[in-house]
């Protein structure tokens, strides 16, 4: 247990992302996001779960009698248990110090069995496969490199696996998320010290209106 | 300490003076955290004894809420009963799962739902953050159980005393699809007791991950 990596993490998830992944309604890209980022940052993980208790009171003090079970429903269940667990083989993690379990999972495997594609600049990219809503794909900059300008609309999140990157304002390191949408133009350099491996997840039609500093704002206040 | 509780919720608690709001609703609350604890002990004798009859009072409790949720997140009749049937057998065969100083079993079983909506519905592959595993404490302590369940109770009953609008919004981001910005537009509930009991719960884990 290596607390100091937690409390390292600066840039987190949104609490619109992070209430998109509790009810279940965001595109499979970035709930990988998710999966990954909170596998490293017990901060957000927190927050995901709090949102998981809201879930689990609106669930609580929903009315029953307006969608009854079938009669002979709990014996069915009964029998269902019976049969056992449906046991879905879940793959074991491996041990890689930079890709997490959800994208492990993805991989097939750990960093060494990443299917790399040279995009020009020395700089490498490899999709994940995730269904059409979104994309997410692992992303390589050699060190000192810039990241390619990649025009996106809609928003896009980099997480970083590896290394780090800067840009005008701000520095990432390893779990730290950079959040932009179509109106942020910048260029973004990996650090000088180490290539960086980031995920990145986008979505044309993923728009947040702007809300995103005022709900920030709201929490903050908590 | 459960079977203690176990009676206590049992027991009709004599309100004195009916026109006592405060004391009718000093009742109602110390019933309902009961509750929670008593959900909590009918997952541990799921665990430990195989308990029909437990299981039988959380059915009856949560079958026709998570068939509700799932019939407002879009399954048809029969696909929502199908559904609630097995995320309440996952519930019996998890129960070893569920750490009580992290969440409710409301909580828990909303989660639960929630994985199974998103298999039937929507088809995909669904990623799950990696499993924090317990430390060298093996089981959660019990006041930090009987702590978190009362946060819980009191959420709830933040949710309850909402505006109806907000909470007609709140119950739709979780039920319904609403879009991102809809979603962004609610809330403000108090979250932050809740989050740093989790946030405690959550430290006691074993990270894996560096």
């Amino acid at each position: 247990m290596n607390n100091n990596m937690y409390n390292a993490i600066k840039h987190h998830l949104s609490d619109n992302i992070l209430l998109g992944y509790s009810s279940g309604s965001l595109p499979e890209a970035f709930s990988l996001m998710v999966a990954s980022h909170i596998s490293l940052c017990s901060t957000c993980r927190a927050q995901l779960e709090s949102f998981d208790a809201i879930g689990g009171e609106v669930l609580n003090s929903s009315v029953e009698t307006d969608t009854p079970m079938a009669s002979d429903s709990l014996n069915a269940t009964l029998a269902l248990i019976r049969e056992g667990p449906t046991h879905k083989p879940v793959p074991s993690r491996i041990d890689d110090r930079v890709l997490p379990k959800p994208i492990q999972d993805y991989i097939g495997g750990g960093l060494a069995d990443v299917k790399w594609r040279a995009v020009g600049m020395g700089v490498k990219q490899a999709i994940l496969p995730t269904s059409d809503a979104a994309s997410a794909r692992l992303l390589f900059i050699p060190a000192g490199a810039a990241m390619p300008d990649h025009g996106h609309q809609g928003l896009e999140l980099t997480m970083v696996l590896q290394g780090a990157f800067k840009d005008e304002d701000d520095y990432f390191a390893r779990g730290d998320v950079e959040m932009a949408d179509s109106e942020i133009h910048h260029t973004p350099i990996a650090d000088i010290n180490e290539d960086c491996i980031c995920l990145v997840v986008s979505d044309a039609r993923l728009k947040f209106d702007g809300l995103i500093p005022k709900i920030m704002q709201r929490f903050a206040q908590m | 300490m459960f079977m203690v509780l176990d009676i206590a919720a049992k027991q009709q608690l004599p309100v004195v003076d009916m026109a006592s709001t405060f004391a009718m609703r000093q009742t109602r609350m110390n019933e309902n955290k009961n509750k929670r604890m008593l959900w909590v002990n009918h997952i541990e004798r799921i665990r430990d004894q195989k308990d029909q009859t437990a299981f039988a009072e959380l059915f009856e409790h949560f079958a026709p809420r998570i068939k509700g949720f799932l019939i407002k997140s879009g399954a048809n009749l029969s696909l929502a009963e199908e559904c609630s049937q097995e995320v309440m057998a996952t519930c019996w065969h998890k129960a070893h799962m569920f750490d009580p100083s992290r969440a409710s079993v409301a909580t828990w079983i909303f989660t639960i739902a929630r994985n199974r909506k998103i298999d039937v519905l929507r088809k995909e592959r669904r990623p799950e953050p990696e499993e924090l595993t317990w430390g060298p404490e093996e089981e959660p302590d019990q006041t930090d159980v009987m702590v978190i369940q009362q946060e819980s109770e009191q959420l709830g009953r933040a949710i309850a005393d909402l505006p109806e609008v907000q909470r007609d919004l709140i119950k739709k981001a979780y039920f319904g699809d609403l879009t991102h910005s809809e979603i962004a537009a609610q809330t403000g509930l108090p979250l932050g007791t809740i989050k740093s009991r989790i946030r405690l719960a959550l430290d006691r884990l074993r990270h894996e991950v560096k």
